[in-house]
């Protein structure tokens, strides 16, 4: 007897948890942004002022460019898509996956961070790195996946015009985007890591270590772009021109990113 | 706190039970009591997603789900949606990939009544129905119970593979694990570790109880 109230119970819970979930779907219709992981901050930021300005929610995912792109071919719901290289949206907009072949909202730069105690100094020319290395005081450097993350693809390219990519080698880590990068390189356990200059510049970021740009013409321009996907309705579009809004251009200049022309 | 994930866990993991029960029931019984040739190559089959790398076989959902794949437009066809990156495809792939934590307990918990029990009961003149509602189950309730808390516990805390089937969708796909997983990224390591304590203390409270259960069960049986 008393274990068919147990029992009962139980069943009750599981009831419970099933309905209160079943409400919740309901309230999810806001439109999903899929925003590279250097925008983490600055999307977030424009998110809310967004919120407030016209009381419509977007939801935000944040994750690699190149693990976005291939997500939008299988099929993910996503409405807006900032990529944080604008070579994805002309492949997936040739491939018929948006609207239209988008924007360009940013032009994005790249920091060597050092985490506080590191031996390495956060000097942009790399100068540090490389006598780090000739000294063998170096044993791990973080970058983001240059395979499929952008902000990894122009590290590897900084590095190799400073020749530094083959001798760092067998140092590297690679974050699966930009913002696991930052992680690694300030995990204590990494000398450094060449990370976004936006997520540098966060307060959570800032107090953790120092960092210095990388001359901008050792890498191609990290050129983002954000487009509007097939299945894009009312708020996504709202969203995407209050992106280009004056309150969202200084947010993202806040950030470190270098703004298109009007 | 990321009160949506959780709920969302909770409704997910709630989903994967309540379907691998009768699941298990039957495949746990049909495995604990029948030999037939290839039976070695079914429990092995059952036992491959405990073994298999979460991305492997994350991977492997995500291309048997997709759009492109017969399951995927079936789906596609009968429901007017995808299936891969909605909720409907986390409980398909949770449902596979939490098989072995369903039936090989269920299997134990069958295997462990005495063959003479259940030919007492068909002597008594019981229907084989009746016998498994008023001989196994009781006996085999301990193991049962087993499977689905694993079950739960474990969709609770699946990465990989929900990951690879569901992407990172708030309040559709995206599970606690997920939530942390996402906060970690965000460098926000309070809310990362608010929600990783609540994690463990509903694991823990989860699999406390059924001990608790088991053992007011053994008592009532013996």
């Amino acid at each position: 007897m008393r274990m068919s109230i147990t029992r009962r119970s139980v069943v009750a819970a599981f009831a419970a948890i099933a309905l209160s979930a079943t409400q919740l779907s309901a309230q999810n219709q806001a439109p999903v942004v899929a925003a590279a992981s250097d925008l983490q901050f600055a999307v977030a930021e424009i998110a809310e002022a967004f919120k407030v300005e016209t009381g419509k929610e977007v939801r935000l995912s944040m994750g690699s460019t190149g693990n976005f792109a291939r997500q939008i071919r299988e099929g993910a719901p996503f409405q807006i898509f900032m990529a944080a290289d604008e070579k994805f949206i002309a492949e997936l907009h040739r491939d018929g996956f948006t609207r239209n072949e988008g924007d360009l909202y940013a032009i994005g730069r790249i920091v060597v961070k050092v985490p506080t105690g590191s031996m390495l100094m956060a000097d942009g020319s790399l100068e540090s790195l490389r006598k780090a290395l000739a000294e063998g005081k170096i044993t791990r450097f973080a970058i983001a996946n240059p395979d499929h993350a952008p902000y990894g693809m122009r590290a590897r390219e900084a590095l190799i015009h400073a020749g530094l990519w083959e001798p760092l080698q067998p140092f590297l880590v690679l974050g699966e985007n930009v913002s696991q990068a930052a992680q690694f390189a300030l995990s204590g356990n990494a000398e450094g890591g060449i990370i976004a200059y936006s997520l540098a510049l966060s307060p959570d970021l800032a107090v953790k270590g120092s960092h210095d740009l990388i001359p901008a013409d050792w890498h191609n321009p990290l050129r983002q772009r954000m487009v509007l996907l097939k299945n894009a309705g009312p708020v996504a579009e709202a969203f995407y021109d209050y992106m280009q809004s004056a309150s969202a251009r200084q947010i993202m200049e806040r950030y470190g990113f270098v703004l298109p022309n009007e | 706190m990321d009160w949506t994930a959780l709920s969302l866990s909770l409704k997910l993991a709630a989903w994967t039970v309540a379907i691998l029960l009768p699941v298990s029931m039957l495949m746990g019984r049909f495995l604990a009591y029948r030999s037939f040739a290839g039976k070695g190559l079914v429990e092995a089959l059952v036992m491959l997603p405990l073994v298999l790398p979460p991305t492997v076989f994350g991977f492997y959902l995500l291309v048997a789900f997709g759009r492109n794949s017969p399951i995927g437009a079936f789906w596609q066809a009968s429901f007017g949606h995808q299936l891969v990156f909605t909720f409907e495809g986390l409980v398909l792939a949770s449902v596979i990939f939490n098989l072995p934590f369903a039936i090989q307990p269920a299997q134990r918990g069958f295997e462990a009544i005495p063959v003479e029990v259940r030919e007492a009961a068909s002597c008594c003149g019981m229907s084989p129905l009746r016998s498994l509602y008023k001989v196994e189950l009781p006996l085999a309730w301990p193991g049962l119970m087993t499977a689905m808390v694993l079950t739960f516990a474990h969709t609770l805390g699946e990465f990989g593979i929900v990951l690879m089937v569901g992407g990172s969708i708030p309040g559709e796909t995206r599970t606690i694990a997920i939530a942390i997983y996402d906060r970690v990224q965000g460098f926000d390591d309070r809310s990362a570790a608010i929600m990783s304590a609540v994690l463990v203390a509903i694991s823990l409270v989860t699999i406390a109880l059924t001990y608790w259960l088991s053992a007011r069960v053994g008592r009532r049986l013996s």
